[in-house]
């Protein structure tokens, strides 16, 4: 019995060492047991490699990488009151951060001001900070020197008022436009895709965002006015492949609504950025950056037709995967982010955000933001991957990766194309049913133990840890309300109702809204306001439930 | 053969929130377990949760939180429906909880709180253990 029992382990060896169904990344391909040249080798292929900093970019779009300089550490620094995301931008400047992250409150997601009934309960909720008027954006910035550090709003449906106080507080301030830096997510295609905080319809979101976008293609030239987001396509459930596939469409369609606004595709594609996530795969993830810049490069070229080499370049910010960590044996995510934030790196990013351990339980605490920002020091600084560009080309495994994500990419370029294209694709709920099936079937492989999470279907301890948790602040609510309530009683009510009244006849001409939105902004009309009467106009959209 | 009811489930979201992927997950498993789910969805108040939970007879409320307002809303549901006479009707949640809040949303009126990571078995099996026949 025992000799038996014994050869049946080698079997099974032999059986995992060659062709076993079980070894599969997340997108769901099978992986080989050993690659080698014959995987790489097809006729053609050595013109995709190429060298970093040259078309069609898969070693990464700079010739130095790293070793000139090192990635952008961006963390988020948002704080339910303005005032205290201030402190908290400045706490993560001193500590070394380079670059910043806002997030907004659920509210100002949804296009709500902090006093509107339906914000109860949730002003300054998610980590996020609450933005009713040009007030908040002031004391949000205050002495942080705007064209010098690039902050990244993550917004998207309010991004035409956000990016309009934040022009407004530029001007008050004498910084010129042309030197502000940073970044608006917004991102409107991947909100009906996933991340689901929209108002309107597509095409009228789809009129702002190219409003947006065509303000900042003449006046801010070094802001980044889209920021094409996989991030939430993968946490709402999308495999890294469908992220890659996904967030390329989108960003072929943003170009090609520039286009049709009378924009020339090299004036604006380099300023097209990209937001991936990164997942617990550590090869897969590397493979599909390499893929993201080797596609976007190509199709950019060879479809669109850029002259500009700017145009061709995949510039990305990353962000570790939050739905990846778990809350039991929270302290197991401080491994998952590292090796993540190691992949990323490995992958080629411009700039990084590594996830706090306890975000599974809590907004981070200061003392956990802190760790999870030496996480990415001590990358740069100690681990040595920085010396080289591009260290892991050549590897068959890696090469054979990337080449199989670009294919399996194509094949979602198809499907998409024949539903008519992106908006269509979304009326016709193609991304809805897709992500929630991925997001099914990986819920379904842990629970059935096909995929292992440590400390929680396997290694499980019923016991759990002491974990220090931030607290929430009960009193924010109650004073942002009281403040936003005497700001609104403190203005000028006939010139808010004007610009109001012009606001809404801008929404039903085409003129571009921005010089509008920066007028009214001034004149504290708060953003609640503004998006109530873009809502009267363009009307509000409702997805069906697809599951 | 007498036919066996299928247990009732609504399944949605109060609030502003729109992070839905454990809400459409967890309704998948729920139906898959036998179960008939209305998926209710995001935005709701506890208005149209509790009128919804009447008109479709559902057996168990499960509400999905993620953005920390769980505190909020939970005494909010509870009370509309204390005033409806919703009294046979099993309310759970699920979502991103500090540990310390489930006896603070026991007290207030959930009957089981689910944390992030919880296996589905374990929702079913509590649904079947506590639904009365």
């Amino acid at each position: 019995m025992n000799n038996q029992k014994g050869t049946e382990t080698i079997e099974n060896r032999e059986k995992g060492s060659t062709n076993d169904d079980s070894f599969k990344n997340l997108s769901g391909f099978k992986i080989k047991a050993l690659y080698g040249p014959e995987d790489i080798s097809q006729p053609g292929r050595e013109a995709d490699l190429g060298l970093p900093g040259e078309y069609p970019f898969t070693r990464g779009i700079h010739k130095t990488m790293y070793r000139q300089r090192p990635w952008t550490i961006r963390q988020l620094g948002s704080l339910d009151s303005p005032s205290k995301a201030n402190e908290r931008i400045r706490q993560l400047l001193q500590m070394g951060a380079n670059g910043i992250s806002l997030c907004l409150d659920m509210p100002t997601i949804m296009g709500r001001d902090s006093d509107d009934p339906l914000a109860e309960g949730e002003v300054g909720s998610c980590g996020g900070v609450a933005i009713d008027s040009i007030e908040d954006m002031r004391n949000l910035l205050e002495g942080i020197p705007i064209d010098e550090i690039s902050i990244n709003f993550v917004s998207n449906s309010q991004s035409s008022v956000i990016l309009s106080m934040f022009v407004a507080v530029a001007e008050e301030r004498g910084v010129p436009l042309e030197k502000l830096t940073g970044t608006m997510q917004n991102d409107i295609l991947k909100e009906y895709q996933a991340q689901k905080s929209y108002y309107f319809p597509p095409r009228p979101s789809m009129r702002l965002t190219i409003d947006t976008l065509s303000f900042c293609n003449k006046h801010l030239p070094r802001f980044n006015p889209i920021s094409i987001s996989g991030y939430h396509l993968a946490s709402a459930g999308a495999t890294p492949v469908q992220e890659l596939a996904f967030t390329l469409a989108n960003g072929f369609t943003y170009v090609e609504e520039g286009i049709k606004a009378g924009l020339s595709v090299d004036s604006f594609a380099p300023r097209l950025s990209f937001f991936f996530k990164v997942h617990n795969d550590f090869f897969e993830n590397i493979a599909k950056y390499r893929a993201a810049r080797r596609i976007w490069a190509k199709t950019i070229r060879e479809r669109f037709e850029a002259k500009d080499r700017r145009s061709c370049l995949f510039r990305v910010h990353t962000q570790t995967s939050g739905s990846s960590l778990t809350a039991h044996q929270a302290e197991n995510n401080i491994i998952r982010v590292t090796i993540q934030a190691l992949s990323a790196v490995l992958g080629g990013t411009q700039s990084l955000h590594t996830n706090a351990f306890d975000e599974a339980l809590s907004i981070p605490t200061p003392r956990s933001e802190k760790l999870a920002l030496r996480t990415q020091q001590i990358i740069a600084r100690e681990s040595g991957v920085i010396n080289t560009i591009d260290p892991l080309a050549g590897s068959y495994y890696v090469e054979a990766l990337t080449n199989q994500m670009e294919a399996e990419c194509y094949k979602y370029f198809k499907e998409i194309e024949d539903l008519g294209g992106v908006i269509s694709a979304i009326e016709k709920g193609y991304y809805a049913k897709i992500i929630a099936d991925s997001a099914f079937s990986y819920q379904r492989e842990i629970e059935k133990g096909e995929r292992i999470v440590v400390g929680l279907n396997e290694f499980f301890e019923e016991e759990e840890t002491d974990i220090e948790l931030r607290e929430a602040d009960p009193e924010f609510e109650r004073e942002k309300v009281s403040d936003l309530v005497a700001l609104k009683e403190n203005r000028d009510q006939a010139l808010v109702k004007a610009c109001l009244n012009e606001i809404g006849e801008v929404c039903q001409g085409s003129d571009n809204i921005i010089p509008y939105l920066i007028k009214a902004v001034k004149s504290y009309v708060t953003l609640g306001e503004i998006i109530g009467v873009m809502k009267e106009i363009f009307g509000e959209y409702r997805e069906d439930s697809i599951y | 053969m007498a036919t066996i009811k299928k247990i009732k489930v609504l399944v949605t979201k109060v609030g502003l929130d729109g992070h839905d992927r454990g809400a459409k997950v967890v309704s998948s498993l729920l139906k898959e377990a036998g179960m008939e789910v209305i998926y209710l969805g995001m935005f709701q108040r506890p208005e149209s949760i509790v009128k919804a939970a009447i008109d479709e007879d559902v057996d168990v409320i499960g509400l999905s939180y993620l953005s920390g307002e769980h505190l909020i809303f939970t005494p909010k549901v509870v009370e509309e429906m204390r005033k409806n006479n919703v009294d046979d009707v099993l309310l759970i949640a699920g979502g991103t909880f500090p540990a310390e809040d489930i006896p603070a949303m026991e007290e207030m009126g959930i009957d089981k709180v689910f944390r992030a990571g919880s296996l589905t078995e374990s929702i079913v099996d509590y649904i079947n253990d506590h639904v009365e026949e």
